[in-house]
C-alpha cells in the first residue's frame, strides 16, 4: 500500500534551495579557483550541474563537474546475488589540492557518502570535500554529515523520499510517500 | 525516464559465447566500459572483490592473457594465485578433478582455466561450485579474449551490427577465432572466414558465416580484419606446404590490406609472428589496434570476474 505523496519541494523551492546553496559556498571562502564539483550518479549529477551553472552566475568561472559512480565501493557487494550495473566515473580533472563539493540528491544512512569518500581518495588527495545535499533525511548508519542542506526533512524508517529532476523524470519536486502520517 | 529491463548475470561460469545471450554479451561490454576508466587513475584499484579467492589454473602455455588476467584480479582487489601443470602434484599424476576439488577445498571463489583438451572447463564445471572462466580450451572457444575484440571493435567503429569482419588464418586450431563468430554473428555483424582449405574447419558456414579464399576477395570492403596465428604446436600433419608459402599468399601486408575499408582496423589476438602472418610495418601502422586490444583485455575481464563473482552458486 502507498499512501499519497506529500510535496516537500517543488520546481521553485528546488530552485532557490539550490541559489542558496551556491552562496553558502562562496561564502567559506575556500577558494573559487580550486572549486570542483562532483555529482553522484544519477541525480546528484544533475544537482551538479545546476550549482555550477548558478555558481558561474555569480563569480564567472568555470568551474570543472565530475561524475562519480560509487558501486565498485558499496559496502553490500559481497552479499551473494546479481551484482548491481556499473555505470561510468568521469572525472576529467586532478583531485590534487582542489576544493570538492560532492553533490548528491537524499542524505539518509551516509553509507553512500562512505563509498563515495572512498572513491574520491583513488583520484587523488583533494584539499577538503564538503558535502551537499538536496534533502537530509536522517537516520544516518554511519557517522557522516552535511555541509550544505537544502532542506532537512524529518521522515520515519517507512517514509520514501523521492526527488525528480526535469533531465531524468521530466519534472522537478521532492516528495515524502509511504509512511504513516496525519 | 522510460526504466529499460536490466539484463542480470546469472550464470556461475563463463565457459563460452556459444552460450550466452546477446543481453549477456552487452551486459558485459557494457560493464567493461565503465572498469576501463578503473585503469586510467592514479590508484588503479577498485574494492569490490575484496576478500574473493581466484586460482589462474593454466595447464598449456599463456602470456598475455594470464598477465591479463591477473592484474585485473589484483585491480578488482581479489587474492590470486597463479597455477601450472608443471610445479604442481599434477605431475605426480593427480587428475584434473582432484586438483580442481583440491582448489574448491582450499575455499576459493573463482576458477580461471586454461586447458589443451576442448570442453575441460565445461567439465570441471559440473563438479565443482567455483566459478569457472575459460581462458582457452583446445581449439574450442576463448571467450574473454573475442569479448575484448567485440569491445575494441565496438569502440573503434560505434557499432557491430552491420560491421564486415574478416578472419584470416589458421582457422581449424582458432578458439579464438570460434568464440568470435558465436559472438560477432549473435550482434549481427557479417562474419568471412579465410584461409587455406586445409585450415578451415569442415562445415564451419553453418554458423552462419561465409568462407572465401581468395584473400584480396575476403578483405574486400572489410571494416575489420583479424589475422590469427599458424599454430604448429597443434598441428601433427602437413597442413600446408611451407610457412613461407602461407606467407606468400595469406600474408597481410600494407598493399594487400588497401582492399580493405579505408578506416578498416587491423586486429591480432597475439602471440604475433612478424613476418609470416603479418608484415611487420602494417603491425605497427596506425591502423592496427594490437595493442589497444591488450589495454582493453583488462577491462574485459575485470567485467567478467565481478560479474560472475556475483553470481556465483553456493550449492550445487
Amino acid at each position: 500500500m502507498t499512501s499519497p505523496e506529500k510535496q516537500i519541494l517543488d520546481e521553485g523551492g528546488i530552485e532557490r534551495v539550490l541559489a542558496r546553496i551556491a552562496h553558502e559556498i562562496l561564502e567559506r571562502k575556500e577558494g573559487i579557483a580550486n572549486l570542483a564539483l562532483i555529482g553522484i550518479r544519477t541525480r546528484g549529477v544533475f544537482l551538479a550541474q545546476r550549482l555550477q551553472k548558478k555558481l558561474s552566475e555569480i563569480e564567472k568561472n568555470e568551474i570543472p563537474v565530475g561524475i562519480l559512480d560509487i558501486t565498485l565501493y558499496r559496502d553490500d557487494l559481497s552479499e551473494v546475488g546479481p551484482k548491481p550495473e556499473i555505470h561510468e566515473t568521469d572525472i576529467p580533472f586532478n583531485l590534487k589540492g582542489k576544493v570538492v563539493i560532492l553533490v548528491d540528491d537524499v542524505l539518509y544512512t551516509g553509507r553512500t557518502i562512505r563509498a563515495a569518500l572512498d572513491a574520491l581518495i583513488d583520484f587523488g588527495r583533494p584539499k577538503v570535500i564538503r558535502l551537499a545535499v538536496l534533502v537530509d533525511r536522517g537516520h544516518r548508519e554511519l557517522p557522516i554529515k552535511a555541509d550544505y542542506v537544502g532542506k532537512n526533512v524529518p521522515t520515519s524508517l517507512q517514509d520514501r523520499v523521492t526527488i525528480r529532476l526535469k533531465e531524468t523524470d521530466g519534472q522537478d519536486e521532492a516528495v515524502i510517500s509511504g509512511g504513516t502520517r496525519t | 525516464m522510460t526504466q529499460i529491463a536490466k539484463t542480470l548475470w546469472t550464470q556461475k561460469d563463463l565457459l563460452g559465447l556459444r552460450d550466452l545471450s546477446v543481453a549477456e554479451i552487452e551486459l558485459i561490454l557494457d560493464t567493461a566500459k565503465s572498469f576501463s576508466e578503473v585503469s586510467q587513475r592514479e590508484v588503479k584499484k577498485v574494492p569490490v572483490l575484496r576478500g574473493k579467492t581466484v586460482v589462474n589454473l593454466f595447464l598449456e602455455p599463456s602470456t598475455r592473457t594470464r598477465v591479463s588476467f591477473e592484474l585485473a584480479e589484483k585491480r578488482l582487489s581479489a587474492d590470486s594465485i597463479g597455477m601450472a601443470s608443471s610445479g604442481s602434484s599434477m605431475t605426480k599424476g593427480e587428475s584434473l578433478w582432484d586438483t580442481v576439488a583440491n582448489i574448491e577445498a582450499l575455499k576459493v571463489d573463482i576458477i580461471v582455466m586454461r586447458h589443451g583438451s576442448s570442453g575441460a572447463p565445461h567439465r570441471v564445471s559440473n563438479y565443482t561450485k567455483c566459478g569457472i572462466v575459460n581462458a582457452g580450451d583446445g581449439i574450442n572457444e576463448h571467450p574473454t579474449q573475442a569479448l575484448l575484440d567485440m569491445f575494441t571493435l565496438r569502440e573503434i567503429k560505434g557499432k557491430i551490427k552491420g560491421l564486415k569482419v574478416v578472419f584470416v588464418g589458421d582457422i581449424l586450431h582458432s578458439r579464438v577465432a570460434r568464440s568470435n563468430v558465436w559472438g560477432l554473428t549473435k550482434l549481427g555483424a557479417e562474419v568471412v572466414i579465410c584461409g587455406p582449405k586445409t585450415l578451415i574447419p569442415w562445415g564451419i558456414e553453418e554458423l552462419g558465416v561465409k568462407v572465401i579464399h581468395d584473400v584480396k576477395k575476403a578483405i574486400d570492403g572489410a571494416d575489420a580484419v583479424t589475422l590469427l596465428r599458424i599454430q604448429m604446436e597443434r598441428q601433427n600433419e602437413t597442413l600446408f606446404p611451407s610457412i613461407r608459402e602461407y606467407a606468400s599468399t595469406f600474408g597481410m601486408n600494407t598493399d594487400l590490406f588497401k582492399y580493405a575499408k579505408p578506416d578498416a582496423i587491423l586486429m591480432h589476438p597475439g602471440p604475433v609472428n612478424r613476418g609470416v602472418e603479418i608484415e611487420s610495418a602494417l603491425a605497427d601502422s596506425s591502423q592496427s589496434y594490437i595493442l589497444k586490444q591488450v589495454t582493453n583485455g583488462i577491462a574485459v575481464r575485470m567485467a567478467v570476474l565481478y560479474l560472475l563473482s556475483g553470481a556465483m552458486k553456493n550449492e550445487k
